[in-house]
């Protein structure tokens, strides 16, 4: 398979799947709205988010409503407890912090055509070792230092770990789907089996075993006196260094043009197999540093068996946002909102914690739709509804 | 025989397709604007006009792939939607689309039997039956166990062909289907279309050598700018001479202000296919004759690439060009072509032998160097596969025409991209090469092929280029367009930037070219230089290297 | 050591394991064929395990169960049908949102019907043929173990001999590989996808019933475990051939089995090592052996008519 003709290149606007996007309306002689670009924007914004978000909502409500609960309760809490209340609205801001760094790891890949689904073993191998390790480099080198440390540790780690897969699909063109997947699988295992193994707690009669934990005043600093971590910072600085880069730098554009042509890498010069290298170990890092983040900020220690598992619902969100970091920031805002008020708001309701999934797949698949009947405008092609009511009328107008 | 005088009276009456006002708009082009025009029974139609004129979307729209906007289709008379290929298929309309349409991992009969079997298991038998029946009608015969994607470009097209007559009953559409193929192969075509028109089917044929429309068509309707620009019937194109009918035509396709293609290139072919050792050939030499030509600059030195089951390899190559001079590399098409553009390009690595470029006043080994390095010194490779290697399909023409500079001052500075110096260079570019395109930040896959050509040309052309290679740099452009092509590698000859020409139109060869290489399986069995006796013994060669 | 029961405990559990892979990445790979890669196979599982486990309970039969457990899988499917075939949305994103959908809605559904009775399907429920049965250890092992697992290897010949010898086997094949081709060709491209894609989520359907019903006996919220990624993995390894993904499959189930079977008999295995063996194993063989790998062209790209 072809990744690099699926994963599209914002660099240009491009739309070569004739989807939406702004460069057509500039350069639409004969279609399209002529509106001036800001308040187009602003259209667009309403229309592929807004909008989407309204209908899963209301399906969402819907379910919840015949599920006997209070639809509005339900979603008041999410919005109270995600965003309105000081302290859910940190615990908000601190779940973006991993997510931002996956953000920018699988933008880095996607771009470059390049599938690394195996985000969550990088994750988790960045974590442990840093879970594992914290605690003790702490007792030997001052705070500043073993922060600096440990991070740049779980990035190498994370970056590690994609070794395999990178040098199988460099040299041999192995799918790195079937080897990162695989990998990480591998990993998610290795790092229970770290922590179990060789950074177990001395302490008697835990229940899971555990690492040394990191006492609090030697994790990432916190924010303007809220419990938010820098964690946050370092993670919005990943997606827009990513995004800039991306577009302005000239690995940018070799890992634009390798991810939408290979052959023309190769006939424009461009050594192939040393950026797939490249790539696989830029988005490893920002893997593991997630990881590291995690850990550093937020757990403090590593249990076995941990696994938050957050790679995966990255991915559609780094493709709706079409590798633009401001999107992405935004969707990972609107991903930990959802997450953090479900949480508590299903726990009212009495419904399963996972429901939450099942709003933020409603979300995914309508904001899916909005791009196609976008797109559908923007190519000229009359509406469904439209299609429809046309079909009716004629129906109707046979019958009489 | 009542229900043949039957039909025969109503054919007279409502032609066999006739399309009327069919209306087709695509994001920023109106690619048909109330086109009608008519195709009868026994008569090839042809469709001309220059690149982007519209003629594969009204085809497309006549075999199912594309609904047009507006506008109807009649077949003998009746108003009938196309709405799917299948339709159009059921219909008796049969298509070779201008991109192939073969299943590259299939075997050459899975390809012919893909949607044509009935029944619950696969029934190769019928397929085999009527490939032995439609290759005879077209006089080659195909293995029908080869697997599609190994098989030449050329054979290819005969399989396209066959595929498109097993359901087309009642008429046969074919975009560009010389492109691919061999003066030998178009005659064969020629004849084919005779035997088809016999039997009573009508032939849409559309392509960009005039020569090609005039002998072989019996009406031929010229479209630009997605209309009916014009169109001339059989009683004309039958009484008037040759020359005057090009001229007719290219005033049509292009305006008046194009009378000066009047002397065209392309017009000498068939004056050199009958009497192939007289008149214009002269003009091609003297051309060559009035440069100076100067110190090598290329030098081939047994340059081999090990032969794999998909490639003759290179053997022994040993060539020089020198500062100023056109080379041609002729031959069949799949003979070591690709693969020696690619070895001089830098894209593949010889297995063994040297390549040396005169860099800095001495000639510099570069077979160690890669694309960059090389076009740097100046060697340049204009690829043929333009949509699939060449260009960026998903990216701004803007950043395609710098795609080999990336990093480059002053596109780049400190690995920063700069948007302005980007942005004026293609804007010269666009303005410098006549790239008909919306704006420079439109996406190259928009375009039509011969736009793209001239965004890859301005690119391999711009900045001191010493020798350019050019992999069939003509191959399906316009007539103005290819001329320009033409012009433009002449004119840099003129300047001293020297060219590697490969064709397989030995006609655009002797138009070019100094001096000929000829290449068989790999090897070079024979250097020509240019004069009244070339073509024949480029035939020569040619037919004795691929004899034997 | 190696004893009878050894053996065929390691036996059963190898084909234990081994048969919801199957089942799956038969499916997995007839959508590949057709050149949709359907990522959303987890969630065709756990809607197959939840539906089947449900109708089993409801209907008391365990073979309505398997039916039931196909029609929630191909219900998951009918989203991808609709958006990514027909509509040529993106088949990462939609994929994503069937799995994701998939196990917020098992969630919630169990919590609704079940979440009171946890009810269970007792071994006894489990089909034996009667002396055949009784042969020792491979009796046991081919004919103590629900029938299913006939209907597994049937389902593989007979996916082989569709995507060979028929003519939707060759439309399948062509579609992942060129759509426009078969298109041009008066095939019908949204119907050979959707049926391809319909057949990823019933297969997908039973390959979770299986785990429901014959392996676990109940239903679990996630109970599937990644093994929808596994199955994946496992289809694109096979490069298109149902038997190779049958061998893969198994390998899986006794690299699994085996190092249980090593627990047994007292070598202390940690269940890390024993998860991530078949992995490795896989991994270390794709290295030494599996260079040229085959995917079809067109996956994941989806067709949409005369668009370039
Ligand atoms: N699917 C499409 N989407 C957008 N634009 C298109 C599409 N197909 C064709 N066009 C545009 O419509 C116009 C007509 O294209 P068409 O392919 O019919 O030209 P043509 O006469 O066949 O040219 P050529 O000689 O180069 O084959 C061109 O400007 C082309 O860029
Ligand atoms: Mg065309």
């Amino acid at each position: 398979m072809k990744a690099s003709d699926r994963v599209r290149t914002e660099l240009t606007d491009e739309n070569a799947d004739g989807r939406a996007s702004a460069s057509d309306r500039r350069n639409g002689k004969t279609s399209g709205p002529s509106e001036s670009s800001r308040t187009e924007k602003i259209r667009r914004a309403m229309l592929l988010t807004i909008l989407p978000l309204l209908a899963a909502i209301l399906t969402g409500g819907l379910l919840i409503l015949a599920l006997g609960e209070n639809p509005i309760a339900f979603y008041g809490t999410i919005i109270d407890r995600g965003i309105v209340s000081p302290s859910g609205l940190q615990e908000t801001l601190i779940r973006m912090a991993p997510l931002l760094l996956i953000a920018a790891g699988l933008i880095v890949a996607f771009s470059a055509g390049i599938w690394n689904l195996g985000g969550d073993g990088q994750f988790l191998l960045g974590a442990s070792l840093v879970g594992g390790l914290a605690a003790t480099v702490s007792d030997a080198m001052p705070r500043g230092l073993m922060l600096i440390f440990m991070l740049g540790m779980s990035a190498a780690v994370g970056g590690a770990w994609t070794i395999v897969p990178a040098l199988m699909k460099a040299r041999y063109g192995i799918n790195e789907i079937i080897t990162t997947l695989m990998m990480s699988a591998i990993g998610v295992n290795l790092a229970s089996l770290i922590v179990k193994v060789w950074f177990l707690t001395p302490e008697r009669g835990l229940q899971i075993p555990r690492t040394r934990i990191l006492d609090v005043s030697d994790r990432l600093p916190t924010l303007f006196g809220t419990r938010v971590h820098s964690g946050l910072v370092i993670g919005l600085v990943a997606v827009i260094a990513v995004h800039l880069m991306m577009r302005h730098t000239t690995l940018g554009l070799r890992l634009n043009v390798l991810g939408a042509n290979v052959k023309a890498a190769h006939h424009s010069g461009l050594k192939v197999s040393k950026l797939i290298v490249v790539t696989f170990l830029l988005s490893g890092m920002f893997m593991g540093l997630a990881g590291g983040v995690e850990v550093l900020g937020v757990q403090g220690l590593v249990r076995a068996g941990f696994n938050p598992a957050l790679t995966l619902v990255v991915v559609p969100l780094v493709f709706l946002a079409r590798m633009n970091g401001w999107v992405t920031i935004a969707f990972v805002f609107l991903l930990s909102v959802l997450t953090i008020g479900g949480e508590l708001a299903t726990r009212q309701a009495g419904l399963p914690n996972d429901f939450g999934l099942l709003i933020v797949a409603l979300v995914l698949i309508f904001m899916t739709v909005a791009e196609y009947f976008e797109a559908r405008r923007i190519r000229g092609e009359r509406t469904v509804w439209q299609t429809m009511s046309d079909r009716l009328l004629a129906r109707g107008g046979a019958g009489v | 025989m009542d229900a043949e005088s039957a039909g025969s009276v109503k054919d007279s009456i409502a032609p066999l397709i006739e399309i009327t006002g069919i209306t087709k708009r695509f994001p920023g082009v109106l690619a048909n604007d109330d086109i009608s025009l008519s195709i009868e029974k026994g008569e090839v139609h042809c469709l001309l006009g220059e690149n982007g004129a519209g003629k594969s979307t009204l085809i497309s729209i006549l075999s199912g792939m594309t609904r047009p906007d507006a506008g109807t289709i009649l077949i003998e008379g009746t108003e009938t939607e196309i709405n799917s290929p299948r339709q159009a298929l059921d219909l008796g309309i049969g298509t070779v689309y201008q991109h192939a349409t073969l299943v590259p991992t299939l075997t050459v009969l899975e390809n012919l039997i893909l949607g044509n079997t009935k029944g619950a298991t696969l029934d190769e038998s019928e397929g085999r039956r009527r490939l032995d029946e439609l290759a005879s009608i077209l006089g080659t015969d195909v293995d029908p166990n080869a697997v599609a994607g190994d098989l030449a470009l050329d054979e290819q097209q005969v399989i396209e062909i066959i595929k498109a007559l097993w359901k087309g009953k009642t008429a046969l559409i074919l975009d560009e289907p010389t492109a691919m193929l061999a003066p030998a192969g178009v005659a064969e075509l020629g004849k084919m279309f005779q035997r088809l028109k016999a039997g009573g089917l009508a032939i849409v044929f559309i392509t960009h050598m005039l020569h090609e429309a005039i002998e072989m068509g019996d009406r031929v309707t010229v479209l630009r700018q997605g209309r009916v620009a014009g169109s001339i019937g059989p009683d004309e194109l039958r009484s008037e001479q040759s020359e005057r009918l090009r001229d007719r035509i290219v005033e049509i396709m292009f305006g008046s202000e194009a009378t000066e293609l009047g002397d065209v290139a392309e017009l000498h072919v068939d004056v050199l296919e009958d009497h192939p050792d007289q008149g214009s050939l002269e003009k091609a030499t003297s051309d060559a004759g009035g440069r100076s030509i100067g110190a090598p600059i290329l030098k081939l030195d047994n340059v081999s690439l090990e032969a794999s089951p998909a490639s003759h390899g290179l053997h022994n190559i040993n060539l020089t060009i020198a500062e100023g001079e056109i080379l041609g590399i002729a031959g069949v098409g799949g003979n070591g072509q690709a693969e020696l553009a690619e070895v001089l390009a830098g894209q593949r690595r010889v297995d063994s032998g040297q390549i040396h470029l005169l860099h800095d006043g001495n000639l510099q080994r570069i077979d160690r160097l890669g694309v960059h390095a090389r076009g740097q010194m100046g060697l340049r490779y204009v690829s043929d596969d333009r949509r699939g290697e060449a260009t960026v399909g998903s990216m701004s023409v803007s950043i395609n025409l710098v795609l080999k500079k990336i990093g480059d001052a002053p596109f780049w500075r400190w690995h920063i991209m700069q948007a302005g110096e980007i942005q004026r260079n293609a804007e010269s570019a666009i303005e410098n090469f006549d790239i008909r395109t919306p704006s420079a930040d439109t996406n190259i896959s928009k375009l039509s092929g011969g736009n793209i050509q001239k965004v890859i040309l301005a690119r391999e052309t711009m900045s001191n280029p010493r020798i350019v290679i050019h992999n069939k740099p003509t191959h399906g452009l316009d007539v103005r367009t290819m001329l320009m092509v033409r012009e433009r590698i002449r004119q840099m000859a003129a300047e001293g930037v020297s060219a590697v020409v490969i064709s397989n139109h030995l006609e655009e060869l002797l138009d070019l070219c100094d001096r000929f290489a000829v290449l068989s399986k790999g090897r070079v069995i024979g250097i020509v230089e240019n004069g009244p006796d070339a073509e024949r013994h480029i035939g020569d060669l040619m037919v004795g290297g691929t004899v034997s | 050591m190696f004893d009878e029961t050894l053996i065929t405990a390691v036996l059963v559990g190898a084909i234990a394991a081994s048969v919801p892979l199957m089942l799956a990445g038969i499916g997995e790979l007839i959508s590949e064929r057709a050149g949709v890669l359907n990522i959303g196979l987890e969630g065709m599982m756990l809607m197959g395990a939840y539906g089947g486990f449900w109708v089993a309970i409801e209907t008391e039969s365990i073979w309505l169960g398997f039916i039931g457990g196909a029609a929630a899988g191909a219900l998951a499917s009918l989203v991808m049908v609709f958006l990514c075939v027909r509509w040529g949305l993106d088949q990462i994103v939609v994929g994503i949102g069937v799995l994701l959908g998939a196990e917020g809605l098992t969630s919630l559904l169990d919590a609704a019907t079940f979440a009171d009775t946890r009810p269970r399907i007792g071994i006894t429920a489990r089909l034996d043929i009667p002396g055949l049965s009784d042969i020792p250890v491979a009796g046991r092992v081919v004919f103590g173990e629900p029938y299913m697992v006939y209907v597994t290897l049937l389902a593989v010949a007979v996916a082989g001999w569709v995507l060979w010898k028929t003519p939707w086997g060759l439309a399948i094949r062509a579609t992942g590989e060129r759509p426009e081709a078969v298109d041009a060709a008066g095939v019908n491209v949204v119907v050979v996808r959707s049926l391809a894609v319909l057949s990823a989520g019933v297969f997908g359907g039973l390959g979770g019933a299986y785990l429901s019903l014959v392996s676990a006996g109940n239903f679990i919220p996630m109970m599937t475990g990644g093994r929808g990624f596994m199955a994946i993995v496992l289809a694109m390894l096979a490069r298109g051939r149902p038997l190779l993904l049958a061998a893969g499959a198994l390998l899986f189930g006794f690299a699994t089995a085996g190092t249980t079977a090593l627990q047994l008999v007292g070598v202390e295995v940690r269940p890390e090592i024993v998860n991530s063996l078949p992995f490795a194993v896989v991994l270390a063989a794709l290295v030494l052996l599996g260079r040229n790998e085959f995917l079809p062209s067109a996956l994941a790209l989806p067709y949409v008519r005369g668009e370039r």
